[in-house]
């Protein structure tokens, strides 16, 4: 945990934006779709051309519902209103939002580490379209122009504000990877920050001691990552501290994180570009889900990642250590348990089934998730059974998830790891044996912390080819 | 914009027009004024009404709930959607550079 100097404490509220995964966009029927050619999932709505009118996907009411739920939301009757910039990349000079009356209201998120963030609001609105700028010295016929792409502009959001109740980094970067493993676990997004899917931007001040007034704060936005987003708010508040006790006052502004200079920098001046004369939008109705609609999508919810941890502890049985909890965080966090109760379930040693699934598994990207449970089930009995050593499971795993599944017993034959048949185990034994007498002279007299020497002995002449249990066997056969 | 809409003031009437990237003669700001401000006095009327006990209303009609299914439908195709830009560049409408980011 950091601490700022000179008992300064910072205050941090985050406004996260999340496409939501519908098939169409939030008011037509352009496809909702990641990487098209540009401007060809466009139509006149989206293009806001005289004379057409949006209409509300229902899937996207619901996913906003699912997503208000899993945060303690109070889902109310809402309506949309616009949003007016000047800017283009909405062709409609326009975003449709919501202001006054959100779908969802106030509710929280509690974090692993046992502290509350209050949500303020989590309300629906359209994306814009993807601007592209191009310099002096850019790629595109050397001009000073801006290129727009406007497939993007439409596609649901729903935009999750939180309370200021964030007071470190840490605690930013907690509530980030929390908030992104619910909306994974909700359905209605796939919470993927790197490309543009999730985005957060952080409202950072400072003050002096927890009792004093908020103080002016920045916007700062470019957070790629859960990683950008720790450092940037980090940076920021120690920026202002050092603003402040050099007797210098903190102009509120929007800046932009640069990642690779590891600072913020002033993108814009607000006050004046706040003017969004938001009206009512005439063209739409409000929203009034039933109760039972609000009923039914709470009963199907599937568990949430705080009792998804829960379930895995209780699952692991005993009491985990330091080491398997952070694999158990990690695991929820990167969706991947389903992984491990399924391979508990199928008797695998719960310890292999974490390690593998949050060490290993989880570091392979998204092809994991292609592939069959049953072969990881597969490879983890194989090593679990002793047929493989872990090293050489590691291995496997990349081949089977590279493969998008099969029979790992048939990638191990491939990559040439064939158990070692107790003939040849028995040869290699008796080298070491002869090499270490006073070893074996020890071990033999009951020391069994050699068992150790003797297993790491096979397994560098082996090069972790030997089955461990087989050889803790044959050390006790021999020893007699 | 002023509380008041009988206030409105030529400042108002620059703001909104930098707002919009209008560019106003000093004489037009003047006639402008005094139009927006006939249009503002106008809606001020309804200032006069009792409210009192009533709902704000979200929408003239009474209507709630107008859903579509998520399916997808053919969009435009490029030369339509291109028909009309001054400018395209890499299949993307080219605007005049823009300083900073999307608000």
């Amino acid at each position: 945990m950091s601490t700022l100097p000179n008992g300064w404490e910072m205050v941090v509220g985050l406004e996260v934006h999340t496409e939501l995964k519908t098939q169409t966009k939030l008011f037509c029927g352009c496809a909702n779709a990641f990487g098209s050619e540009p401007n060809t999932n466009i139509c006149p709505v989206c293009l806001g051309l005289p004379g057409s009118l949006p209409v509300l996907n229902e899937k996207a009411v619901e996913f906003a519902i699912r997503i208000g739920t899993a945060l303690n939301c109070v889902i109310q009757g809402s309506s949309f209103h616009r949003k007016n910039y000047f800017y283009p990349d909405q062709p409609k000079d326009y975003q449709i939002s919501q202001y006054d009356i959100p779908i969802n209201g106030i509710g929280f998120l509690d974090l692993p580490d046992g502290t509350k963030v209050g949500i303020e609001r989590a309300h629906l609105e359209e994306d814009t379209g993807k601007t592209t700028h191009v310099g002096g010295s850019g790629r595109i016929h050397g001009s000073d122009e801006s290129l727009v792409d406007y497939n993007r502009a439409g596609v649901p959001l729903v935009e999750i504000v939180s309370a200021p109740d964030i007071r470190s980094a840490e605690q930013a970067r907690g509530y980030a990877a929390e908030l992104r493993a619910i909306l994974i676990a909700s359905g209605a997004s796939d919470g993927r920050m790197e490309e543009g899917s999730m985005r957060v931007d952080a409202n950072v001040s400072v003050r002096k001691g927890s009792d004093a007034p908020f103080g002016t704060r920045c916007e700062i936005k470019n957070l790629n990552s859960l990683r950008s987003l720790q450092r940037a708010v980090d940076f920021e508040a120690l920026r202002q501290i050092d603003l402040l006790e050099a007797g210098e006052s903190i102009t509120q502004e929007t800046r932009h994180w640069d990642e690779d200079a590891g600072r913020t920098q002033t993108m814009r001046s607000k006050e004046e570009a706040n003017d969004y004369r938001y009206f009512p939008e005439p063209d739409l109705v409000p929203i009034n889900p039933t109760q039972a609609f609000i009923d039914e999508i709470a009963r199907s919810l599937p568990a949430m990642p705080a009792q998804r941890r829960v379930e895995l502890i209780a699952q692991l049985g005993g009491d985990p250590t330091q080491a398997q909890r952070d694999q158990l965080m990690a695991a929820v966090e990167l969706n991947v348990d389903s992984f491990i109760t399924g391979a508990i379930h199928a008797g695998v040693t719960p310890a292999i089934a974490l390690a593998r699934t949050a060490n290993e598994l989880a570091a392979l990207g998204d092809e994991i998730f292609s592939l069959p449970l049953d072969d990881y089930v597969a490879l983890l009995k194989l090593e679990d059974a002793g047929a493989l050593s872990a090293t050489q499971s590691k291995a496997v795993l990349a081949d089977l998830v590279a493969a998008g599944g099969g029979d790992p017993a048939a990638l191990a034959k491939q990559r040439g790891f064939e158990k070692l048949d107790d003939g040849s185990l028995d040869g290699i034994l008796d080298e070491i044996i002869a090499a270490n007498p006073d070893e074996w002279r020890r071990y033999c007299e009951g020391d069994d912390k050699l068992t150790g020497f003797f297993t790491g002995k096979v397994m560098a002449a082996t090069k972790g080819q030997a089955d461990g249990k087989a050889v803790n066997a044959a050390l006790r056969t021999r020893k007699g | 914009m002023s509380e008041n809409p009988t206030s409105l003031s030529e400042e108002d009437v620059r703001h909104v027009a930098r707002l919009a990237r209008l560019t106003l003669s000093d004489d037009e700001v003047g006639r402008f004024t005094e139009q927006l401000r006939g249009v503002l006095d106008l809606a001020a009327d309804l200032e006069a009404l009792n409210l009192d006990g009533i709902e704000p209303t979200a929408h003239p009609s009474e209507l709630s709930n107008v859903l579509r299914t998520d399916e997808v439908v053919a969009s435009l195709n490029q030369d339509a959607v291109f028909a009309a830009a001054p400018k395209i560049i890499d299949h993307r409408f080219s605007v005049p550079k823009i300083v900073g980011d999307a608000p």
